[in-house]
């Protein structure tokens, strides 16, 4: 196994659910919804309210966690770029969602179809 | 007037609950001031509060802090914890080891639920403290919580009226 390897292996890795991502609408306002995978996280983004990812965008939440949790610094740079543009609204989730697929389509392709 | 506590064999008169209202709205009076204040003598009042102590119908003294005051945590809220039906005795235990936690009920109104009085020095604090610790507990289905803006009356529970 290559260390690019290693590497998309860590960040799509399942992890523990004290360490999941918990989806919020304001504070202490928990949906129900939760992420412990980049996977899960990637389709959360299309089925949690607007409301709960302009909360946590704004907060750099997502970031956060993928930095932290995940630690996929590449993914958490896009989504901070993501954030200092302002968006909201569908506009937000649909970059927000190709943002993410994008980067975990090229961890789960085959290495020659790899940027 | 007798009154027969449930489950065991105390009784209380009227003194003795006069005297308990009195150490309730002030722990520190006297047995000189309480006695002076129900017509009776202080050392009845000693001796009645010493068998209501040992008898633990009086569980103890506390003091009541202005958190405000202290600076330590000023932000309170009351988060109510949606649960799976079989997770709520635990996930109420859980919650009641907490140090951010102050009180917990549980509370069957349309679904089971748990109510919780949460303190935390900031918002931001109160929130990654539901995010960390409350949110991950297994059973938890959705947390509602309600940051307190202004206290309009605040008084620990009287049992006696």
């Amino acid at each position: 196994m290559t260390l690019k390897e290693e590497g998309n292996s860590r960040f799509l890795r399942i992890v523990p659910r004290e360490k999941a991502f918990y989806f919020f609408t304001s504070i202490g306002n928990y949906t129900g919804e939760s992420a412990a995978s980049l996977k899960e996280f990637m389709e959360k983004i299309n089925t949690v309210s607007i409301k709960s990812l302009e909360f946590h965008m704004l907060r750099g939440d997502f970031e956060k966690w993928v930095t932290d949790v995940l630690e996929d610094k590449e993914l958490a740079l896009d989504i901070g770029r993501l954030r200092r543009s302002n968006l909201a609204g569908d506009k937000l989730r649909s970059q927000l969602f190709s943002a993410v697929s994008r980067h975990y389509e090229e961890m789960v392709a085959p290495p020659e179809f790899r940027r | 007037m007798k009154v027969k506590l449930k489950n065991n064999s105390i009784l209380l008169d009227r003194t003795d609950l006069e005297i308990l209202r009195a150490l309730q709205s002030d722990s520190r009076k006297t047995y000189s001031s309480i006695g002076r204040q129900l017509g009776v003598a202080h050392s009845t009042v000693y001796e009645r509060v010493r068998k209501m102590e040992q008898q633990k119908v009086i569980k103890g003294y506390t003091v009541t802090v202005d958190s405000e005051k202290v600076g330590a945590r000023n932000v309170v809220a009351f988060m109510t914890v949606y649960t799976d039906p079989k997770e709520t005795e635990r996930v109420a235990e859980k919650l009641a080891k907490l140090s951010n936690v102050v009180n917990v009920y549980s509370s069957l109104s349309e679904e089971l639920l748990i109510i919780a009085k949460v303190t935390a020095k900031n918002q931001e604090e109160m929130h990654e403290f539901i995010a960390n610790s409350v949110a991950p507990l297994p059973g938890v289905l959705k947390i509602r919580t309600s940051i307190l803006t202004k206290k309009f009356k605040e008084t620990e529970t009287s049992i006696i009226g």
